[in-house]
């Protein structure tokens, strides 16, 4: 029959011809020159603009990851293709689209933004690219929007909240006023925070919100000193950040008012808030001082590698390379097999420099919550907040 | 004090700073005719200039004064370079200049200072603050500014009213043609106008970098709140800027407080009822 002849392709010719019997005890011989191929790992992340130092924080980190491992994988080779997202959401599609079907990535990395990340992982849940968030925080791609082929190496926003009300009621605050950019992050982190700091017997006094991307918090201030909480639930990043605090600390209002917030309010910013930031607590997945083997080697290597110690993004980076390696080594390095590796990956369950790693139901990783406070420029740790710590699933028809 | 004592005092505070970034946007707007979209860079010229300087110099006010000599400087360049090719021109090809020079500037912000947010130390005999309420305290500094941004608009209606350059600009202004012709080297003073609307700009992120953070893009908000400034007090006009400035202050710092769901649109609500009630601005020649 004609159609026998033209199902017989170049790779099935030469794997006959040349593997030999081992291979041909198997029901279907892998093609030998894929098998002998890289594995391509796609990296969309920003290398340029506001948050290049974020993507390149990441990237190191995989970097280093396969380097320790001599360039392998589950004894696959592993190539990254990176591609620089600007942290662009109106360019996210186009970019994932270049790295799925025109380098045809076999596993998807990324991105910073949570834009970008809507956009990624729209096309990934589409194509069914296995695919891992490696910093953005948008609650949806780990609930509604889960997908059996879409992880998280990083935390959901939500869950940062959630973790940081459970830290406030436990820390005997019963009062408190949110403050944020009126934008889907910070509302994220608030509703999250509302919700177990109201659960603990908390009462928010109020939300106040400034639009994205204003800086003048001075009338906020004034108000936040007439409501007098016992302490403000606040998340700002980058310059509004350092802004921020060094306004707060300025109108005196820490003595009186605590000021507590997501990891994300103080990372980054330290040098530039210099003693303005003493006494701020902030939650977060990680802290440089997480007692620890795991994290001591990985400072120590990271320090060694790029002359500079790791922040909370290179462990999201580093976390995502351990991931790829359980599901690897589950398929045999076989990543074609991509119901099985997804399925390994998201049973996967390692030790993380942040500490113990493993997924939800949604994708989102299960892990603890660090409690620090910031000292003359460096984040302290005070005391882990919450062990082992899941955001909601709501809305994820997945199930374990 | 209460609350809206409070606001009040911060609206006008930081309306006297957007007046001095509105100001320079104004002039180079009604005396040379040029829409300066890259204004705001030279805000974060100034913010990362007393950034640079203050850490060689130890102090805020030691840097205030080389660093606006040396912004002036910078706008006499960039006019020569780029600038004067724009008169007359349309305004489609001055926003394309202006434009680029944003994304040019943000490059080599990038590129010499770096992704990361700076702090400009306070100088300690000024890093007092004032108890306002029993929790709420207002750093002296922030007053220091409001009266920099007082002395600063002062001297300008001196040069403006009172010198020699500043009877050519008001000539320039209403009529470019005829100063030419009574041999006043218009050139010349265009030069000086512009890059005064620069040392402006930059005076603006120089004085307010204490009480900001320095961080990239640091302008960009500077520019669109001038623009509204502009609009609302006049083309041309810093009487009509300095009073824009103040209004819109207040009515930011009112609007966040007692309208907090429209925050972002009062300005720009403001904005359009003076359109409405006064086309050509507060201060503005009818046209």
């Amino acid at each position: 029959m004609p159609t026998s002849a033209s199902g017989l392709t170049r790779r099935n010719l030469l794997v006959m011809a040349g593997a030999g019997a081992t291979s041909l005890a198997l029901p279907f011989p892998r093609p030998a020159i894929a098998q002998a191929q890289p594995i391509k790992v796609g990296l969309l992340l920003p290398y340029s603009g506001t948050y290049a130092q974020l993507g390149e924080a990441i990237t190191r980190a995989m970097e280093l990851y396969l380097k320790q491992h001599d360039g392998k994988l589950a004894g696959r080779e592993i190539t990254f293709i990176k591609v620089d997202s600007e942290a662009s959401p109106p360019k996210a599609a186009e970019l994932t689209t270049k790295l799925v079907d025109g380098e045809k990535v076999d596993i998807l990395t990324g991105p910073v933004h949570s834009g970008v990340a809507m956009a990624m992982t729209k096309i990934a849940r589409e194509v069914g690219v296995p695919t891992i968030d490696t910093n953005a925080g948008a609650n949806a791609i780990t609930r509604q929007l889960c997908a059996k082929n879409v992880f998280r190496s990083s935390f959901s926003n939500g869950q940062v909240g959630l973790a940081t009300g459970k830290a406030m009621v436990e820390a005997g605050i019963k009062t408190a006023v949110t403050f944020t950019w009126k934008y889907a992050a910070g509302e994220e982190m608030v509703g999250g925070f509302n919700e177990t700091f109201t659960k603990g017997g908390g009462k928010v006094l109020k939300d106040i919100t400034v639009p994205f991307p204003n800086v003048e918090f001075q009338a906020a201030l004034a108000e936040i000193a007439s409501l007098k909480p016992d302490a403000v639930y606040s998340f700002f990043a980058g310059g509004g950040a350092a802004k921020f605090i060094k306004d707060y600390a300025a109108a005196n209002l820490q003595a009186s008012i605590p000021l507590w917030g997501p990891g994300f309010l103080t990372d980054g910013v330290e040098k530039a808030v210099g003693s303005a930031g003493n006494g701020v607590k902030t939650v977060l997945h990680y802290s440089d001082d997480v007692d620890n083997p795991e994290n001591k080697a990985f400072r120590a290597a990271f320090n060694d590698a790029y002359k500079i110690y790791p922040d909370v993004y290179a462990v999201q980076g580093w976390d995502a390379m351990q991931l790829i390696e359980h599901g690897l080594k589950a398929v045999g390095g076989d990543v074609a097999k991509r119901d099985e590796f997804c399925a390994a990956m998201g049973q996967a369950s390692f030790k993380s420099p942040r500490g113990p790693f493993r997924l939800s139901s949604s994708h989102n990783p299960i892990q603890n919550f660090y409690l620090r406070e910031l000292k003359d420029g460096n984040n302290v740790l005070v005391k882990t907040v919450a062990t082992e710590f899941a955001d909601l699933t709501t809305g994820c028809k997945l199930s374990a | 004090m209460d609350l809206v004592l409070i606001q009040i005092l911060n609206g006008l505070q930081y309306g006297l700073l957007i007046f001095l970034a509105a100001s320079g946007l104004t002039l180079v707007f009604g005396i040379l005719g040029i829409i300066n979209l890259s204004h705001g860079s030279f805000y974060m010229l100034g913010a990362y200039l007393s950034l640079t300087l203050t850490s060689y110099t130890g102090d805020i006010f030691l840097s205030l004064l080389l660093g606006i000599p040396l912004a002036f400087a910078f706008g006499m360049l960039i006019e020569w370079l780029f600038i004067r090719h724009l008169y007359g021109r349309d305004h489609l090809q001055q926003v394309l200049l202006t434009f680029a020079l944003i994304l040019i500037f943000n490059d080599l912000q990038r590129d010499i200072w770096g992704p990361r947010p700076h702090s400009v130390p306070i100088p300690s005999y000024l890093a007092a603050s004032v108890q306002l309420s029993d929790v709420l305290s207002y750093p002296v500094y922030r007053l220091v500014v409001a009266g920099f941004c007082i002395f600063l608009a002062l001297c300008m209606v001196y040069v403006i009213q009172h010198t020699r350059i500043g009877q050519m600009i008001r000539a320039g202004e209403s009529n470019r043609e005829m100063v030419e012709v009574l041999g006043i080297d218009s050139r010349l003073l265009f030069r000086f106008v512009f890059a005064a609307g620069v040392a402006l700009a930059a005076a603006a992120g120089a004085i307010a970098s204490p009480i900001d953070s320095v961080y990239p893009g640091i302008g960009e908000p500077v520019l669109i709140i001038s623009f509204v400034v502009v609009v609302i007090g006049g083309i041309g006009s810093i009487k009509g800027a300095f009073f824009g400035a103040l209004l819109i202050g207040l009515a930011d710092a009112f609007g966040k407080v007692f309208l907090p769901e429209f925050a972002s649109v009062v300005v720009y609500a403001l904005m359009a009822a003076v359109l409405i009630a006064s086309p050509g601005g507060m201060f503005g020649r009818a046209s």
